[in-house]
């Protein structure tokens, strides 16, 4: 018998998830909406909301003063990068510990997790002088294997979880089938772990997109991505809220929109009907 | 051609044996079926048969050909796992044509050999459809298709039917057998079933903690149980096993008498008891008697309908000529 839900109860519900899902939104609202106001407004105490006079002035500064598009690519480039180099060497990694497992792979994966739990802070000055040494500073590639390296602990991760779910008996199936390795993950483990995979990749684009501590400290001027333009905007020479905010609605805008579009495809997942 | 053999073969995970040295030879185009309780082995025997496992020591010969050491790709064995283990993204078609293609056989042959394994399995009309869209019966017919298309030197099929429900389990199983009379391969089924084991093989293997406990057809295992644990194994419902003075009367120290072999009378016999549970089949009638100085309660099958009731006071004669002794060790006498 299924449980009966009350109207009240359901109503309860609904307005909880709803006041938590908008007070998790409202920062990014606000940050829109401080964008489009003038730098008076955007002060204003108390605080205006929607009546104030509408301007695309802070955009055109931004795009004035600084090369959006620049640090766009620069963005795209580390975060697409260290998401690729990740997962070349995270894929045959996460196979093997999902399905040749060894003695010691539980505590493998608990070390390099615990890789994560160090204060980046902590390693800047000897990545700092080694990238000056290796020339790696204020350059696209030495962020790609920085990134890559920090986020490599969550892509094996993520993917060995997904790999895991795939019973193996459909694996030996394929085997039996007369499967060699190699067409057995081209033509079984791909196709039913994409969702995974897919996932896996956004995760990690958009934690490459958002990094700022590395991103900030290890570039200046060639190879700053987005989070270093925002950065540009809250300067010594005063806090401007309306440009700040229009440097960060810029910033973000890629990544939220790539996120909405693909989070159906990603929830979906792959309805497994071959194993009861 | 399917004769496979094994000579000493042995298999321990870490420090444990579970097959210690085993020696069988599977005939070409026998149904032989693996039977003993959870945990005995069979399905890890099977593994070793199918490759995926490697021995410990030993050898496998598939057709007097050394296969110890070969993928299981290149044994040209094909496997029904309990799961189905079918293939979720892919159609029932392209289920059925993966091994095909992977032994890179030309399309029109594909198409022909899907055709006639969807034809033999009513699965026609099911050809476009995912797996997912199946009800259990249907994917373990593609899982059987699948095997059948590779024509390979022999079936292993690892409980295929316990997933399924009684009904669809008893049509399956005429299925299997209906396909082994049909193809005349070797077939190597694995069941903890024995009903199962007895209504299809032409030859059971009774394992039990590795050990093969004994090799025969069905009724040899049911006439001559070469110790009391096949005796007790083998028969639903279970052989009674009585030991102590009544026993010692036929110089066993165990003896045993199938619930068919027991009569049942309210006038006169051997042992006076008292009726307890029955059960009602219709066609049979399966009561529990408690006998006094025997132990465990007796089951007694009696033939169509008997009205006697709880509590009623009966007489039990075993029929001497299917009478099972067994001594100290649980070896068969005689």
């Amino acid at each position: 018998m299924a449980r009966s839900v009350s109207t009240q109860r359901k109503l309860v519900t609904t307005v909880f998830a709803w006041a938590i899902g908008i007070a998790i939104f409202f920062p990014i609202l606000w940050t829109i909406l401080t964008s489009f106001k003038t730098e008076a407004a955007a002060i204003a105490d108390p605080p205006v909301w929607f009546n104030f006079h509408w301007t695309l002035e802070n955009y055109a500064t931004v795009q004035e003063r600084s090369n959006y598009f620049r640090h766009f690519m620069n963005s795209v480039i580390i975060s697409g990068g260290s998401t690729l180099l990740g997962l070349i060497i995270a894929v045959p990694a996460a196979w093997a510990m999902a399905f040749v497992p060894a003695r010691r792979t539980k505590d493998v994966l608990m070390w390099m997790l615990s890789t994560k739990m160090l204060p980046p802070v902590g390693v800047l000055v000897p990545i700092y002088l080694l990238f000056r040494d290796l020339g790696l500073l204020d350059t696209r590639i030495g962020l790609v294997i920085v990134l890559t390296l920090i986020n490599l602990p969550i892509i094996v991760w993520m993917l060995y979880t997904y790999f895991k779910e795939i019973p193996g008996e459909i694996l030996e199936a394929a085997r039996m089938d007369g499967a060699t390795l190699r067409s057995e993950i081209i033509h079984v483990l791909t196709p039913m772990a994409i969702p995974g995979m897919a996932s896996t990749v956004l995760l990690n684009i958009i934690l490459a997109w958002n990094e700022a501590f590395w991103t900030l400290n290890l570039t200046a001027a060639k190879a700053a991505p987005l989070t270093a333009f925002i950065a540009s905007y809250s300067s010594p020479e005063g806090l401007f809220y309306a440009k700040l905010s229009a440097a960060s609605t810029m910033a973000i805008a890629p990544i939220l929109i790539m996120g909405w579009f693909s989070q159906k495809q990603l929830v979906r997942g792959l309805t497994f009907g071959a194993v009861k | 051609m399917g004769r496979i053999t094994l000579d000493k073969v042995r298999k321990t995970f870490g420090d444990v044996e579970v097959i210690p040295p085993l020696d069988l030879t599977i005939e070409d185009g026998e149904f032989v079926v693996f039977v003993g309780p959870s945990g005995c082995g069979k399905s890890t025997l099977l593994r070793l048969i199918a490759g995926l496992e490697d021995v410990t020591s030993g050898q496998i010969r598939i057709d007097r050909q050394d296969a110890t050491d070969l993928p299981p790709a290149k044994r040209g064995l094909a496997m029904v796992f309990q799961s189905y283990a079918l293939y979720p993204h892919m159609s029932v078609r392209k289920n059925i044509a993966f091994p095909m293609k992977m032994a890179g056989l030309p399309q029109d042959e594909q198409d022909r050999r899907i055709e006639a394994a969807a034809k033999a399995l009513n699965l026609t009309d099911y050809l476009d459809r995912k797996p997912g869209q199946l009800s259990g019966g249907q994917r373990q017919r593609v899982a059987i298709g699948r095997a059948i298309v590779r024509e390979p030197a022999a079936f292993l099929f690892d409980e295929p039917l316990s997933n399924l429900d009684a009904a669809l389990r008893v049509g399956m199983r005429l299925e299997i057998s209906e396909l082994h009379k049909r193809l005349a391969t070797t077939m190597i089924y694995v069941t903890h079933d024995q009903v199962e084991a007895m209504t299809m093989a032409d030859k059971i293997v009774v394992l039990r903690a590795g050990h093969i406990e004994q090799v025969g057809s069905p009724l040899e295992l049911y006439n001559r149980p070469r110790n009391v644990f096949v005796a007790g194994f083998i028969g639903s419902p279970k052989m009674n096993l009585i030991s102590g003075a009544e026993a010692e009367k036929h110089g066993a120290v165990t003896i045993g008498i199938r619930p068919e072999h027991l009569g049942i009378s309210t006038e006169s016999g051997l042992w006076k008891g008292v009726i307890g549970v029955s059960e009602h089949l219709g066609s049979d009638t399966f009561f529990h008697v408690t006998v006094e100085g025997l132990g465990e309660p007796l089951t007694v099958r009696a033939s169509g309908e008997v009205s006697l009731k709880y509590g009623d006071i009966v007489w039990l004669t075993p029929n001497e000529v299917n009478l099972h002794r067994f001594n100290a060790e649980g070896l068969r006498i005689a």
